[in-house]
């Protein structure tokens, strides 16, 4: 069991949680992810590590309820437990004095590129970062990004917030520009990563994207994580989750990641209409009812980074 | 027994019957087929065996069962006796018991089966087993004195479990290591509950956990702590590496990653270790077959596991493809005979060239070749040879690929220093279980490659008679 320290919304249905991980929180880089199983009969799920502890208590994990599992999550609060979280998993980030890196995150992937972005500005890099969103609403972790970025541009489908346009609006701009950029990393629903990986193709910019695939144990065992990168085929968990956007086959990703659809509609309906309350069932000791608890947060914060403060409402689907 | 039946008389009795689930029923559910022989049966089971001075079923055993002196016991009816013998070398007789290939271990070289029907050795290993477990009288072996060493066991399936078993018996501290959020291994994640019920496994893990051993899950060794850390921080005197081989082979041909193909190793886990079959009770789905063509491709244990499963979950009908003929099959009899009856058909000497789908990605068939069987191949049994023009389209829903595991390079690729040979397995001696690295030890599938439960226990025994030896000698 895993006890949160902390949770609270960024947005109605994007949550931050600081959850107790020492030895995650020790090891874990930039770029690597947890599978987390909320409850005794819950699935695992991959979550991207967000932040941690220096001093190697926690992990943060950004959690946008899209299914049962995440939705659920997001019920769960401070004092609450979690069953099981492993990690870290995947490579971590290639960190490197690259020159002028362009870090984009679309919607959630804001939270996913938010360490790597910090990543690339300590080792030197000067960080330009581009934050999209269909409404301004949407736009997570602005602050912590402007915080460790050199420029930072805001771009929103229906310009509520910044530039009305998409990223990659914002992104061939500064390729027009002519400042010369060495560095690209997309992090975002997979039609934006594309969007990026054919704008910067062209030019031969280097570009890395982080893959979302369907994942089961996240040690290479399954090989349901298995994506195509130059005509190979590769696994997720392990050989990534980041790869050079100019090789990845984007089609077959979508397609894979659709392939529970109907599963995940049903076992959502059941959720939302309280069919099946996950709580009292289960093995004691996982059960979700003994991970909850009524109690509030037990208060005094466990030493490390303030978490980011709530940055905007409502994400992206 | 003071008047021992003599030897003609127990050759005139007639192997006793395993009592089954009807194919009917169990096709419906995943619960255990063989229900387990009755008291009666099985001590007059032990009685056909003929107390024979060579004992080639004990040396037929890769852990040296002493089967002789078991089936003694449970013809006297002493049958908490006969497993107190049996725990002497067997930590898991319950899993063993139902999933040992025995017709090419034990029963294979009983005296017996060279007239007639071998004695039903692992059948009545999982009957005294079952018996001391229901009877709650479960027979632990002793624990020597304390030695203060720590041992970090890293992979909790039959090596492990086995090498930890024998490791704390003689008196060190056992921890074993698991990436997965339960114990055992492929005894959880691969072989279904139909064949292994899955709270037996907990019950058998549970006797280790009261012989001492400590277990720690979520533990992926290689990312969440590496082998030097558990030998120079984490204060364990030696490393027993038993991860497995735990990646899956694909056939790379077209098609392949459309959705609805799956390894095996992904569909067993889906539906074993996160119970998918009662998805959306259990929140993790695997591909809906009902209603639809299942093809497993591959003849081993795991393919038959794979497309009994498939059966299960409601596959119209399903199919094993295999590449060679039936005789060549290295899945167990007892299991090929299971399938027959559920109605699996047996698709020999055909193999897949192309998965096909539609415009979503989705599996709707596969394109197969027939194949002729030709000279034999370097595993000594005949290589198929495809027949051109044979081409045939078969519609399906759901397809898994059984075609064996490679070694899960995970913690070698975080110890430089240990030297792996073609495959990516460890390299490590035969017989002492040693690495190129000192106080590390590697045994079970991930040296070997794919082999059986009983194999890789028999490695884990070896490694730590091997280990004890390094802790008390440093040798």
């Amino acid at each position: 069991m895993h006890r949160i320290i902390e949770a609270r919304f960024l947005a109605p249905d994007v949550k931050w949680f600081r959850i107790e991980a020492p030895s995650i929180a020790r090891k874990r880089k930039a770029g690597q992810f947890v599978i987390v199983r909320v409850h005794e009969r819950g699935e695992r799920i991959p979550l991207t590590i967000a932040d941690a502890d220096p001093a190697g208590q926690w992990v943060a994990l950004i959690v946008q309820g899209v299914g049962k599992t995440t939705h659920l999550l997001n019920t769960l609060q401070a004092g609450d437990a979690v069953c099981d979280i492993v990690g870290p998993l995947g490579r971590p980030s290639e960190i490197d004095l690259y020159g002028t890196a362009v870090v984009i995150g679309g919607g959630l992937g804001a939270a996913i590129a938010y360490p790597t972005a910090r990543a690339l500005k300590d080792a030197g890099n000067r960080v330009i970062a581009i934050l999209g969103a269909r409404s301004k609403s949407l736009i997570i972790l602005e602050r912590e990004m402007r915080a460790i970025s050199d420029e930072l541009m805001l771009i929103t489908d229906d310009g509520t917030s910044g530039v009305r346009g998409f990223v990659t609006d914002a992104l061939r701009q500064l390729i027009e520009s002519g400042r010369p950029l060495d560095y690209v990393l997309a992090i975002g629903p997979i039609p934006m990563m594309r969007a990026v990986a054919d704008t910067t193709r062209p030019r031969g910019i280097r570009t890395v994207v982080s893959l979302n695939p369907i994942m089961v144990d996240g040690t290479g065992m399954c090989g349901g994580c298995r994506v195509v990168v130059g005509g190979r085929s590769q696994f997720a968990c392990v050989d990534g989750p980041e790869f050079d956007a100019h090789q990845v086959d984007f089609g077959l990703l979508a397609a894979r990641n659709a392939m529970y659809r109907e599963a995940e509609k049903t076992a959502l309906d059941r959720f939302v209409s309280g069919e099946g309350d996950p709580h009292g069932i289960g093995e004691p000791g996982c059960r979700l009812a003994d991970a909850v608890s009524s109690r509030p947060d037990p208060g005094a914060a466990p030493p490390g980074r303030p978490a980011p403060a709530p940055a905007a409402s409502d994400p992206p689907p | 027994m003071s008047d021992p039946l003599p030897a003609k008389e127990r050759m005139k009795i007639p192997r006793q019957p395993m009592p089954e689930r009807s194919p009917a029923e169990r096709t419906r559910n995943f619960l255990e087929v063989n229900l387990g022989m009755e008291s009666a049966a099985a001590r007059r089971e032990a009685q056909r065996c003929l107390q024979c001075k060579s004992q080639h079923c004990c040396g037929g055993c890769p852990v040296g069962v002493k089967v002789r002196e078991f089936l003694e016991r449970i013809e006297r009816g002493d049958f908490l006796g006969a497993a107190a013998k049996m725990r002497e070398d067997n930590v898991l007789p319950a899993i063993t018991g139902r999933v040992c290939p025995q017709e090419d271990q034990c029963e294979g070289v009983c005296i017996l089966g060279k007239r007639g029907e071998p004695v039903a050795i692992g059948w009545l290993e999982r009957f005294i087993a079952d018996y001391e477990r229901q009877a709650g009288q479960v027979g632990l072996p002793p624990r020597a004195p304390h030695t203060g060493k720590k041992v970090a066991i890293v992979g909790s399936g039959p090596a492990g479990l086995s090498a930890a078993g024998d490791l704390v018996q003689l008196g060190h501290d056992v921890v074993v290591l698991e990436a997965l959020h339960e114990i055992g291994g492929v005894l959880v994640y691969g072989i279904p509950e139909f064949r292994l019920p899955k709270s037996i496994v907990r019950e058998e893990i549970d006797n280790l956990r009261r012989m001492g051993v400590q277990f720690r899950t979520n533990v992926v060794v290689g990312r969440t702590i590496t082998i030097d850390e558990l030998l120079d921080e984490e204060g364990f005197h030696a490393v027993f590496i038993a991860t497995g081989a735990g990646l899956p082979t694909f056939l790379h041909i077209p098609g392949e990653n459309l959705c609805g193909v799956y390894s095996a190793n992904e569909f067993l886990t889906r539906v074993n270790l996160m119970k998918s079959y009662r998805f959306p009770d259990y929140d993790q789905p695997v591909y809906d077959c009902r209603g639809r063509q299942a093809a497993v491709i591959g003849g081993g244990n795991t393919a038959l596991d794979a497309v009994r499963t498939a059966v299960r979950l409601g596959a119209q009908k399903a199919f094993l493809v295999y590449r060679r003929s039936e005789s060549e099959m290295p899945a167990r009899a007892e299991e090929i005979k299971h399938a027959r009856q559920e109605g699996v058909e047996f698709m020999m000497l055909t193999a897949p060239v192309e998965f096909l789908g539609d415009e979503r990605g989705r599996l709707t068939g596969a394109r197969l070749q027939r194949t002729e069987l030709g000279a034999p191949d370097a595993s000594g049994r005949r290589r198929p040879v495809p027949v051109p023009g044979s081409e045939f389209d078969l519609p399906l829903g759901m397809a898994v690929i059984a075609v064996g595991n490679r070694g899960n390079p995970l913690v070698q690729s975080a110890t430089p220093d240990l030297r792996t040979h073609r495959g990516g397995y460890i390299e490590a001696d035969p017989e002492t279980l040693r690495t190129s690295k000192r106080g590390v030890f590697a045994g079970g599938d991930i040296v070997t490659g794919g082999a059986t439960v009983i194999q890789a226990m028999g490695a884990g025994r070896r490694a730590a008679r091997s280990i004890d030896r390094f802790l008390r000698t440093g040798e």
